[in-house]
């Protein structure tokens, strides 16, 4: 079964014949068809396009001249990363019908490499939330427990992959966007630095925090996401110009020796006993591999969460001010005067958590509220920073719980504050602008996916893959997939 | 009345940088196109894009800051300015705020005799606007519309120190400025187009007060004439309020040219929150030293420096000089041709009247283009000066040096136009018009002394112009007397 | 009973610069909602944060900057394609009445 393999499998098959790509496309389409009406990962399917592509992927192959490990191969895409000619939402009413006229750099990045693009996933509105139930469209369902969210804000990448509804898909980062639902939905997701990868096109949600990152079956693959769209790119001044390694040189090397660090702040009362068990379980397991652990301490881990939720809604504000009905999106008719016609527009488009986000943010921006906001939000960002650069002096990586519960239930969540919680662990590494990312661990008695974050240092991604997969060669969670019937 | 009140004036000037492409975008910042076809998803502010600066406009900028006198901010950094407006397409502006890329220069002018320093706050870069045409005008349109080729085009931001006391020193303050932006090359200095714009804060307050008053600000003034126009119907319509015990309101004020005064903009009386941060989609700048030296040591001399030096080494007057200097084009050609020529003054002459009338003084191009070199003219003056021509011949060789290029002894030879001077040759044309004028010489004689040049002008049409004058009075002035 | 964060007055003028049209329900909703995430992060203010620098860049970079060199432009039919309005040449906008 196509679908079921990974990427490297895939390109194994198309390389020695066994399977073309237009076979494999068509085995995802159809999938896709299938199982979409109890998922509900895709916003936009672009099936034709695919096979277009598909079928040019099966000449380069067929003429011994194919591209790369992603030739060929069917991804998906989060639809907060603007693709040209293809409708992208972000999740929201206000972009509906924006068709974009250019590709971001990661899309034109994977259309090189041959990649086949299946079509746009669901996602949180802005990349606002953490369950996808913001989106302004459907709620994604998690495909372990079709009664619950996969996670937010890429909930529709991670239960794709999870669902075997594509072979891999990007999502963004800004505060555990990808490491969360890929948590929630038992998949591979990997936040790069901050700069790592170029955000030309990402429609922005918070500036100084959004990171694009790959959700895939497995470790190796995610490594062969990252190769593609990983490096500088002149359209993007925050992209660093650090050379971009071989994720894939060493990836087998394992981890005898590697100084694990766990820090002790991310073992609250809050968390949940099973995945606490989980990941205790993989930090024994790591041990047993060779790494040598050690308690840390990252005393401002609190105070990360707050921090976050000035900073990234003030950029978030100004961000969104561009939606205003003047040039693209909706624009709602009958205004009485251009002011209305603002008001109305963004009153009507934007959804009610994206409101709140711009709501704060303004205020956080505004006279007299800059400095004891904004200001000091941004001096609490340093100290949280110098907390990881600290612990970085004594071991190479940190493990930790990825979040602190399982995939709840749809519509449990109603308080914001509630919500927020949900990513106590992960914003702190966006704050440091860290590499980071989960991985399988265990399951809950009920089946949920558990969780394994992993985070770096600045730029080396090759470590934190390396101990992933390290874990994950070790232990049968990667294997298992969730019971879809059509 | 007025002169119960101290008037304080600030200028805010916006400069359009004569760079090739915008400020954050590689769209073309050339004027005149069709609208909306000098753009792309960056200026436009579609979802998704990012700004880049442009290191060209920091170097304008750095430019324009030395030759003010501002010291330049090595740590600078760009901001967001939020407000909402169709021609604003990311409903920010990113400008600089509170790390402007420099600060704290000087102008030092010339008014009325008196030498004055008007201080430099701060200079800053950013991006321009699009354009709003509106359907009529903007109190009565139902609709309008954005242009946005203009959106993302360099803008330098230089404002004042509230120095200036008069129009006048805000007029002198505005020319001086201008001169040396056009100088530099970094902006063409069009206040009717717009390339450059000024925007002025004034206020009035008791002599002696050490407070300042309430300051209005004033708008749409596209000249130096309507600066000081407009300032002086302010200065006016602020004196009577306060004489008659009104407040003054602190609002913008649009200047009208054609009704002669201010009118108020209906605003509210609240500041802009602005919500200025830092970009985070743009790194600082961190100006290296060598790269400011770079830029100090290929200033070109500034306007009032070469004034000076015009009227210290060639020694024409402040009027002639101020003409001179007025572009460095034309600075340039009179320099030029003042050095291949032992009369530089006579130069000044012919190329602030005779040049001038041809090509337009502050055009760079065209005095670069101009067929008449500055070497040719100097080779015309010096014919004038050893005879070979008269002074009114040389005006129409003049024309036709400029029409065909050729330099002047080439078509004095080619047409025969070498003066005659021979006193001989001369004297039997001189005895000829006695002759064919007696009733002339009996008017010289009796007294018409007028009757003098109209013989002179009867010689010279007798030799098609080519007497040489000087030669043809002493002969009259001889010959006369004894007819 | 602590003092309120956000005043219903406040939050009516946030609404306005931010251009966002709110129900009395909304507003309401919103008011309370801000106040419970204001008071949550008002935590901040019990960090010494005397002598830190803010961080605005997460990684470290300074002078990011390009040659002036002109790009193509886009065509002005895909600028405009998305356009709610479209004028002819122009974007077009509801009458503007100063504020």
């Amino acid at each position: 079964m196509p679908t079921s393999l990974t990427i490297h499998e895939l390109g194994a098959r198309f390389r020695c014949g066994l399977v073309r790509p237009t076979e494999a496309v068509r085995a995802y389409l159809d999938r896709v068809v299938a199982l979409e009406p109890k998922v509900k990962a895709y916003l936009t399917v672009t099936a034709k396009a695919a096979l277009e592509q598909a079928a040019a992927a099966d000449a380069r192959f067929e003429s011994g001249t194919p591209r790369g490990p992603l030739d060929g191969i069917p991804l998906a895409i989060k639809d907060v990363l603007c693709t040209r000619g293809v409708r992208t939402t972000s999740g929201s009413k206000i972009l509906e019908s924006f068709v974009p006229p250019y590709d971001a750099t990661v899309v034109a990045r994977l259309r090189s490499a041959g990649a086949v693009i299946l079509g746009k996933l669901n996602m949180d509105e802005f990349a606002m939330g953490s369950s996808t139930e913001n989106s302004a469209y459907f709620t994604t369902r998690n495909p372990w427990d079709l009664a619950r969210v996969p996670g937010g804000s890429s909930g529709g990448s991670a239960a794709a992959v999870a669902a075997d509804l594509a072979a891999a898909a990007l999502g963004t980062d800004t505060g555990g966007s990808i490491r969360q639902p890929a948590a929630f939905c038992g998949t591979v997701g990997l936040k790069p630095t901050y700069g790592r990868v170029s955000r030309y096109g990402l429609i922005a949600f918070a500036s100084s925090l959004d990171q694009v990152g790959p959700f895939a079956k497995d470790v190796e693959d995610a490594a062969l996401m990252l190769q593609v769209i990983a490096g500088h790119d002149p359209m993007d001044s925050t992209s660093a110009t650090v050379a971009v390694p071989d994720y894939g040189a060493g990836l087998g090397q394992g981890v005898e020796g590697l100084r694990v660090g766990i820090p002790a702040e991310y073992f609250i009362d809050g968390l949940d006993p099973e995945v606490e068990a989980a990941v205790r379980a993989a930090i024994e397991t790591l041990r047993e591999l060779g790494a040598k652990t050690e308690s840390v301490s990252l005393p401002h881990t609190e105070y990360g969460l707050a921090a976050y939720y000035v900073i990234a809604p003030a950029e978030a504000s100004s961000n969104l001010a561009r939606y205003d009905g003047v040039k693209y999106g909706l624009r709602v008719p009958g205004a009485r005067d251009l002011i209305d016609m603002y008001s109305r527009t963004r009153g009507a488009g934007f959804g009610a958590e994206v409101k709140r986000r711009v709501m704060l943010g303004t205020y956080a921006l505004s006279a007299g509220y800059y400095d004891a906001y904004y200001g000091k939000a941004q001096k609490v960002r340093t100290l949280v920073q110098r907390d990881f650069q600290q612990a970085f002096e004594r071991v190479d990586v940190l493990v930790a719980p990825t979040t602190p519960g399982v995939a709840f239930k749809m519509g449990e969540r109603e308080d914001p504050l509630q919500m927020y919680l949900n990513d106590v662990f992960t914003i702190p590494v966006n704050l440091a602008g860290l590499p980071g990312l989960s991985i399988p661990a265990g399951f809950t008695q009920t089946g949920l996916p558990i969780g394994l974050q992993i985070i770096g240092r600045p730029f080396d991604e090759a470590t934190i893959l390396r101990t992933a997969k390290a874990h994950e060669a070790a232990t049968p969670w990667h294997g298992k997939k969730p019971e879809l019937a059509p | 009345m007025i002169h119960a009140y101290e008037v304080v004036i600030g200028l805010e000037v916006h400069a359009q940088l004569l760079t090739r492409t915008k400020m954050f975008c590689g769209c073309s910042t050339a004027f005149g196109a069709p609208p909306n076809t000098q753009t792309c998803p960056v200026c436009q502010g579609m979802p998704g894009t990012l700004p880049v600066i442009n290191r060209r406009a920091i170097e304008f900028g750095i430019r324009t800051a030395l030759a003010i006198n501002c010291t330049v901010n090595a740590d600078n950094r760009f901001a967001r300015k939020h407000y909402y407006y169709p021609d604003m397409p990311k409903n920010y502006q990113i400008s600089q705020y509170e790390e402007p890329l420099a600060e704290h220069g000087h102008l030092d002018l010339e008014v009325g005799g008196a030498a004055r320093r008007i201080g430099i706050q701060r200079l800053h870069l950013e991006e321009d606007v699009g354009k709003l045409i509106h359907e009529g005008n903007l109190e009565t349109a139902q609709s309008s519309q954005v242009d946005f080729n203009r959106a993302g085009v360099p803008l330098m931001e230089i404002v004042s120190m509230p120095d200036m006391r008069t129009s006048d020193e805000a007029a002198a303050y505005l020319k001086s400025l201008r001169a040396i932006v056009v100088y530099l090359g970094v902006c063409d200095g069009n206040m009717e187009e717009g390339s450059m714009r000024c925007d002025a804060n004034i206020s009035l307050r008791r002599r002696g007060a050490t407070e300042y008053g309430t300051k209005v600000e004033i708008k749409n003034m596209n000249s130096f004439k309507n600066v000081q126009h407009a300032l002086e119907y302010e200065i006016t319509r602020q004196a009577r309020a306060l004489d008659s015990g009104q407040r003054i309101v602190q609002e913008t004020r649009l200047w009208d040219p054609d009704r002669g005064h201010t009118v108020s903009m209906r605003s509210k009386e609240f500041a802009h929150d602005y919500r200025y941060f830092p970009e985070p989609d743009l790194p600082p700048l961190d100006v290296e030293p060598a790269w400011i030296e770079a830029v100090r040591s290929s200033l070109p001399e500034l306007p009032a420096a070469r004034r000076q030096r015009f009227m210290n080494v060639y020694a024409l007057n402040v009027h002639d000089a101020e003409v001179a200097t007025q572009s460095r084009g034309l600075a340039d050609y009179f320099e030029t041709a003042a050095k291949a020529s032992a009369n530089p003054k006579t130069i000044a002459n012919w190329v602030l009247n005779e040049l001038l009338r041809l090509v337009p003084g502050d055009d760079d191009k065209a005095i670069a283009a101009c067929p008449l070199t500055p070497v040719k003219l100097a080779g015309l003056i010096t014919l004038i000066e050893d005879g070979t021509i008269s002074g009114k011949m040389a005006k129409d060789v003049f024309e036709t040096m400029y029409r065909s290029g050729e330099d002047a002894r080439t078509i004095v030879s080619r047409e025969g136009l070498a003066q005659v001077a021979d006193a001989g040759e001369l004297g039997v044309v001189v005895d000829q018009v006695l002759a064919q004028h007696a009733k002339v010489v009996k008017d010289w004689r009796n007294g018409k002394k007028a009757a003098l040049g109209f013989l002179v002008g009867q010689v010279m049409k007798a030799t098609a112009g080519k007497a040489s004058p000087a030669v043809v009075n002493s002969l009259l002035t001889d010959k006369l007397p004894k007819v | 009973m602590p003092e309120p964060k956000i005043t219903m007055k406040e939050v009516e003028q946030v609404a306005r610069l931010a251009r966002l049209t709110l129900s009395d329900a909304e507003k309401e909703r919103m008011r309370r909602e801000l106040d419970g995430i204001l008071s949550y992060i008002d935590k901040l203010r019990a960090l010494d944060t005397e002598g830190v620098p803010p961080t605005s860049h997460a990684v470290p970079m300074t002078n990011v900057m390009r040659e002036d060199e002109p790009t193509a432009s886009f065509p002005r039919e895909d600028m405009l394609a998305n356009a709610p309005d479209p004028a002819g040449e122009f974007f077009r906008v509801p009458r503007i009445i100063e504020e």
